[in-house]
């Protein structure tokens, strides 16, 4: 780990908030200053870290290890807030764009918002603080494209020929034009009411001037994803639908040409060794009723899942290649406290 | 309970639960659950691309329906379709006389902005759809799988945000009508999904406490998926249990029987433990679908999920 930004993506429900803790834990733990950015809503790294509510800053986490453990919670409204009062000419012009209620649906709730927001505290972070590591945990999203895209996606929704249109009164360019997008607008009116039109119009107007410097940022915040100093963590489960997943994730970096560091595979079943499952079913047919019979049932069982899941991996291993596979077992235990962090991060980082 | 009574007593069921819990599987087994008792079930997919078609020949499931399961043979059918907020919203306008904002809402991806102007409109208007198709009555059973985690309390408090955010226009009566729907433990209920693990039973729990008070929707029962089976005697040496019945181990044979025998003790303890956690903490009834031994289901397996199901549901007072 001599990155200085890690990503961990893949679908929901692999353990990537855990993985992402237990690499800036790792990293602490070798003397280095670590920060974990968490965006997941259902504080699952609040609750490994046996927070109560993490805030959107870096906050420190206390622990016997010679480096430093910071973790925050990313809030995309306001850090939104935040990239806005940055940009703004002016504290009017901020307040004005901060009142408006069609600019307070972008910071909620445009999908893709929470994504971009990441990548802005991300690179907020790696401007304007002196950690060695940032590690980055990304939303759950079915599309991991989203976080990769979504520097440009905020950048695109300002540059639209149609808001041009709206904002067009404003600088005065030829009003025919103006007439017929007010016609339209009358019509979009009645669906979702004038209120909405208005606010969104009041929304660009007070925009004018400052999507250059969100389109500029924007171009920073990927090349830095894109950089030599950022690497991409493969995060899945051994199950068929994650794999799929996470192998449709490496052919979009790929496309983005983008390595993958490394893929984490969490929950791996236990290997019973060579066999075969349907040997061990028979078996079980056979002494049918006897402890026996129930032992056999157990190892088909397993073993069944164990060849399947090394089955899956062994494309998307292959596709990623030269960088590792790292599998973790299901544990016996939780991460639900800095302890079973550090054991799972042991696991991690040991079967290297 | 009667199974065709709980699956249509609120004609609408909610299937939702965090990523990775079965939530798929599990609406999809309530579905051919359904089917399997001669109703005609609908399932409503909401994510996009869903998979769930090439397991029955389909291929993806996309906005028009699509035939999953053929009515007959004591079948009821399973038809399946995934609603895009994009596609629900040019329908909506066609249905309300305003097909030409519509395509010039298309072509000039104004889209975008009126969606971005209008706070979870997106998710009113699958759900709009969801309630228009109950009304019309096109099917007995409508399975709706909802969006993931976090994600489904802000789809089922979509419709209240909206009312909240705009007074008057078209989407406003079509919020309403949402609210509606999702008040009325008549018409629609949610079924949490959760794996018999810490984390996601803690979601869950909050989960469900949060959907009752934000969203007022009545909650069914809980399917807890994805437990181990148990069995007896997994903790006897596996040579002594084969001398037990006369037989004989290969050679290392004992180590991978004990391995296993212990693997699944362990990891049935656990979830014991988390199942009777469940219990206490949430005053819900268990619906319980049992860890398929497989990384990769199949048809025949979801089968014999939904048969699983019939007989939990069954059980249910």
């Amino acid at each position: 780990m001599t990155r200085r930004v890690v990503i961990c993506c893949g679908s929901g429900g692999v353990g990537k908030t855990t993985t992402a803790a237990a690499l800036a834990l790792a990293a602490t733990r070798a003397g280095r200053r670590a920060v974990v950015v968490t965006i997941d809503p259902a504080r699952r790294l609040a609750d490994a870290l046996g927070l109560a509510g993490l805030t959107n800053s870096p906050s420190i986490i206390d622990g016997n290890w010679p480096g430093e453990l910071y973790a925050l919670m990313l809030d995309t409204e306001s850090t939104f807030n935040g990239l806005v009062a940055k940009y703004a000419g002016s504290q009017e012009q901020a307040d004005k764009i901060l009142a408006n209620r069609f600019y307070r649906n972008i910071s909620g709730a445009l999908s893709g918002t929470q994504e971009y927001m990441a990548t802005e505290k991300l690179f907020e972070l790696y401007e304007e603080t002196d950690f060695d590591l940032i590690v980055v945990d990304t939303p759950p999203t079915r599309n991991a494209l989203d976080f990769l895209e979504a520097p440009n996606r905020l950048a695109r929704f300002l540059d639209h020929r149609l808001y041009r249109l709206l904002t067009a009164p404003t600088r005065g360019i030829v009003k025919a034009v103006n007439v017929a997008a007010q016609g339209f607008l009358r019509s979009v009116g009645k669906v979702v009411g004038g209120e909405v039109i208005a606010d969104a119009i009041a929304f660009f107007v007070a925009f004018e001037g400052m999507d250059e410097g969100f389109k500029d940022r924007a171009k920073r915040v990927d090349r830095l994803l894109g950089s030599d100093e950022t690497a991409f963590v493969l995060v899945a489960s051994p199950r068929a639908d994650t794999v799929e997943e996470a192998s449709f994730f490496a052919g979009k970096l790929g496309e983005h040409h983008i390595t993958v560091e490394a893929l984490v595979v969490n929950r791996m079943h236990p290997d019973p060794g060579a066999g075969n499952p349907l040997a061990d079913r028979k078996r079980a047919e056979t002494f049918a009723g006897t402890t026996l019979g129930n032992l056999y049932t157990a190892l088909a069982d397993l073993r069944t899942v164990a060849q399947g899941e090394a089955e899956h991996l062994a494309d998307l291993s292959e596709r990623i290649a030269p960088a590792p596979v790292q599998r973790v077992p299901l544990l016996p235990f939780e991460v639900c406290d800095l302890d079973t962090l550090t054991r799972f991060g042991d696991v991690l980082l040991g079967s290297r | 309970m009667e199974p065709a009574q709980f699956l249509t007593a609120p004609r609408v069921t909610i299937v939702a639960g965090k990523g990775g819990v079965g939530k798929t599987t599990t609406a999809v087994a309530l579905g051919m659950a359904a089917s399997s008792v001669g109703l005609r079930a609908l399932l409503v997919e909401v994510e996009g691309k869903s998979a769930i078609g090439s397991l029955f020949g389909v291929g993806v499931v996309g906005y028009e329906e699509v035939e999953l399961i053929p009515p007959g043979r004591g079948e009821g059918g399973l038809r399946a379709r995934a609603l895009t907020p994009d596609d629900a919203l040019v329908e909506f306008l066609q249905d309300h006389g305003l097909k030409r904002v519509s395509n010039r809402l298309v072509s000039s991806g104004a889209l975008d902005m009126v969606v971005t102007a209008t706070p979870g409109i997106k998710d009113v208007l699958i759900l709009g759809k969801v309630k228009q198709l109950e009304r019309a009555g096109t099917a007995d059973v409508i399975i709706l799988d909802a969006p993931a985690a976090g994600h489904a309390i802000t789809f089922l408090r979509s419709a209240q945000g909206l009312l909240d955010a705009v007074k008057v226009g078209l989407i406003e009566s079509q919020a309403r009508e949402v609210c509606e729907l999702l008040a009325d433990p008549t018409r629609c209920q949610v079924v949490l999904v959760t794996l018999p693990e810490e984390t996601p039973v803690n979601e869950l729990t909050e989960t469900a406490f949060s959907l009752e008070d934000q969203v007022g929707v009545s909650l069914g029962p809980v399917v807890v998926n994805g437990a181990y089976p148990l069995l007896d005697g997994l903790d006897t040496d596996p040579e002594q249990a084969a001398r037990e019945v006369g037989a004989n181990l290969k050679r290392g044979e004992a180590e991978s029987l004990a391995l296993a025998a212990n693997f699944r003790l362990e990891r049935s303890a656990l979830q014991q433990v988390q199942i009777s956690r469940l219990r206490q903490e949430l005053p819900l009834p268990q619906l319980h679908l049992p860890f398929v031994f497989t990384s990769q289901l199949t048809r025949e397996d979801l089968a014999s999920l939904a048969d699983i199901l019939i007989d939990e549901i069954g059980a249910l007072k």
